[in-house]
């Protein structure tokens, strides 16, 4: 027998590997699901960690209310699927209980505000850890984040502080109120997501591949047209074939024109691709620092 | 295709992040996005192009001190392999993140000015290459251009180099001149240096063979998670979850469970609905055996006929991670795999100066502090010599008041009561 892990094996070893630590170590963890590609990839994972049994931890998914609807169709089907426990954050609550206050102006979006809706979720159920599907690959702050991420109990990242990792022991030790974010894809780039997809035949969002929507363009990216998204008469709704890369609130998640169909398509346009994914969402470019100081705050 | 995952060793001066900019950017791994904010960001070099430095520095405050404070992971791939970098920091203070970045890496760049040669720092990094067991090393005497590309001062660095080695105990090295600000031997061979017989850089993070030990001698599982299901139609089901960590297990196999001591043999692997007839190091499965035993999380299943220490005092590397010293009156945690007890420093045998490499011999223990120590755990360890395997020989040490990792353990001996 030939003894070399492929890469997509490896990496899908070390995250069964880090979703089984996070079993092992913690009282009441939870997988953060948002219904973007990095989510679902890491429900497969969990369904190798602990597959015949249960997840030993539930889904939360942070609701910002401004969803795409193929979203929130393919979550309600995965999870009749899987068959496991699914708890929703509503960021519409926090606006309602006054603790958030939503934004005004053209570029309005509930990006930052899930932030408070997701620490409270945290407080609600007492969550000690929180599986997230964030890359290192994404963005420069996360290339610096550890794999078990400590914050305080105002969700609070110092990247300072960080625990040093060493092999692959994984320090889980909290004090009460602080919680973990635990990263099992931190090593894998968005082209290792999709050739993961591709080999385990992981169903996707329809929003994923090129289809023909009504979008505007604004500040040179391509926005959704949607109830949500505050449009003035200077915004011109055009039909255009797009997709996204990835699937956040609809204010901030912006298309790229794409005829891209099908899976084998989309791999060849990332391997060909000139833009990375997050330069696909506007929640970034506001400052060269915009997350560091997000993260800092108690982000994903 | 496989992974190679490799740390970067050199000071702030060095040009260690333009090494590894300079790799991202001729192995065309920097995305358009990634080159618009490099463009847009006014540092440049002295003739006006681009500080390919900026592409590892991650975080506001390391662009204002100009520094790059903790271990950043980067990522690119080229036709023949996946890369892993991790990019440590080289001044002093900041040990405990090379030594975490080295943990994991199966080789080693060390980086050296041309124009210093080794120097007190080279040692430091190459005795640290050396406790963390990394196999494989290069180094890349750095800055070419400033010393004329010349052959003479490559070669006197080489020799004394050469005799760094040997004192340390790293045996694969491989030598490269190179300008990572130039370009020269990174991702292409430089006709700068027609001297130069060997290969680029790239080329040798491409080739270069990675060892792993897949010997059955060397067999180790530890338990992480017991699946029982406890379902009406799985109602005997009990799987053993983990990942192998060396070695390689296969259906049949006599097992002992350490520390327990019993045995049994392997009646299944699975891994979902796959049933693989071997697991192997790196492999993250469900183990079934044949005989029903008490076994949970922290225990380890070892090949029965190799196995490893079982001690409660073991005499051990330790490199200090934390502000606070170590304190041999305190309880601490050990973390060895999935298990974690209660341990206490028992003695300080000797510190080592990592700049003179001498042995000293004091009581403190303080940040960045490396030296040989006897700890006495609450509970049994199940481990290897660190030296003969590293993933059953390394171990944390964490402070029971902050939870904080403090210490880092290469264990060498199993000490007789």
């Amino acid at each position: 027998m030939k003894h070399q892990l492929d890469y997509l094996d490896e990496l899908e070893a070390e995250a069964i590997y880090i979703l089984r630590e996070v079993a092992g170590q913690f009282e009441k963890p939870a997988l953060l699901f948002s219904g973007g590609k990095d989510s679902i990839t890491l429900v497969r994972l969990a369904e190798k960690a602990f597959r015949p049994g249960k997840f030993p931890f539930p889904l939360v998914h942070i609701d910002t209310g401004h969803n795409f609807i193929e979203t929130i169709e393919y979550r309600d089907a995965m999870m009749k699927r899987i068959g496991e426990k699914l708890i929703v954050g509503y960021v519409q609550d926090s606006i309602d209980e006054g603790k958030v206050v939503e934004q005004k102006g053209k570029n309005a979006s509930r990006n930052a505000l899930q932030t408070v809706t997701l620490l409270d979720t945290i407080a609600k159920y007492q969550f000690d850890a929180c599986i997230g599907g964030a890359r290192r690959d994404e963005e420069k702050a996360r290339a610096k984040e550890r794999i078990f991420s400590v914050r305080d109990e105002f969700g609070q990242w110092d990247p300072k502080r960080q625990r040093p990792e060493l092999w692959n022991i994984f320090n889980g030790k909290i004090h009460k109120g602080e919680n973990v974010r635990v990263f099992p894809i931190s090593n894998w780039t968005e082209l290792d997501v999709w050739n993961y997809i591709r080999r385990e035949k992981i169903e996707l969002p329809t929003i994923y591949f090129a289809h023909e929507r009504e979008v505007i363009t604004r500040n040179g990216q391509l926005m959704a047209a949607s109830p949500f998204l505050n449009m003035d008469e200077q915004d011109v709704i055009e039909k255009r074939n797009v997709r996204f890369r990835t699937v956040g609130d609809m204010t901030c998640t912006a298309a790229v024109e794409s005829y891209a169909f099908q899976i084998d398509d989309i791999i060849d346009e990332i391997s060909a691709s000139r833009i990375s994914e997050r330069g696909a969402r506007m929640d970034d470019k506001v400052s060269e620092a915009a997350m560091e100081d997000r993260k800092k705050g108690g982000y994903f | 295709m496989d992974i190679l995952k490799f740390i970067t060793a050199g000071s702030v001066d060095d040009g260690k992040s333009t090494l590894i900019g300079r790799l991202l950017y001729d192995s065309e791994s920097i995305l358009l996005d990634q080159l618009e904010a490099l463009q847009r960001s006014n540092r440049k070099n002295d003739d006006g192009s681009i500080d390919l430095a900026i592409l590892t520095d991650g975080l506001k405050a390391e662009r204002e001190q100009g520094i790059t404070i903790d271990v950043a992971y980067k990522y690119f791939q080229t036709e023949k392999r996946k890369f892993i970098i991790a990019d440590t920091p080289g001044h002093i203070q900041y040990t405990r993140n090379m030594v975490t970045g080295a943990s994991n890496a199966n080789l080693a760049i060390i980086l050296i000015d041309a124009r210093k040669g080794v120097i007190e720092q080279t040692i430091r990094h190459s005795f640290l290459v050396s406790l963390l067991g990394i196999s494989q090393v290069v180094v890349c005497i750095n800055k070419m251009d400033m010393v004329d590309f010349s052959e003479d001062v490559y070669g006197k660095i080489v020799a004394d180099y050469e005799a760094l080695a040997e004192k340390v105990g790293l045996k694969h090295v491989h030598y490269i001149p190179v300008s990572a600000l130039k370009g020269d031997n990174i991702v292409n061979k430089s006709f700068n240096m027609p001297w130069y017989k060997g290969e680029s850089l790239l080329h040798l993070l491409e080739t270069i063979e990675v060892k792993v030990d897949y010997s059955r001698a060397h067999a180790r599982f530890p338990v992480q998670w017991v699946i029982r299901p406890q379902t009406e139609a799985l109602h005997d089901y009990r799987g053993y979850a983990g990942r192998v960590s060396s070695g390689s297990f296969k259906v049949d196999d006599k097992i002992t469970v350490l520390p327990s001591g019993f045995h049994s043999s392997i009646s299944k692997i699975e891994l979902l609905d796959e049933e693989p007839a071997e697991a192997f190091a790196g492999m993250s499965v469900t183990i079934h055996l044949k005989d029903e035993i008490d076994i949970s999380r922290g225990d380890v299943l070892v090949n029965s006929s190799n196995k490893p220490e079982v001690a409660q005092m073991i005499e051990a590397d330790l490199c200090w991670m934390d502000t606070r010293p170590l304190d041999t009156s305190l309880m601490y945690f050990i973390q060895h795999n999935s298990k974690v007890t209660r341990c206490k420093i028992q003695e300080v045998v000797y510190k080592v100066n990592i700049n003179t490499l001498e042995k000293e011999f004091s009581e403190d223990f303080k940040l960045n502090d490396i030296g040989r120590i006897v700890i006495k755990t609450a509970e049994p360890l199940a481990f290897d010599l660190y030296q003969d395997n590293k993933a059953n020989g390394g171990a944390i040490i964490i402070d029971s008041r902050t939870n904080v990792t403090v210490g880092a353990l290469m264990l060498r001996a199993a000490v007789e009561n």
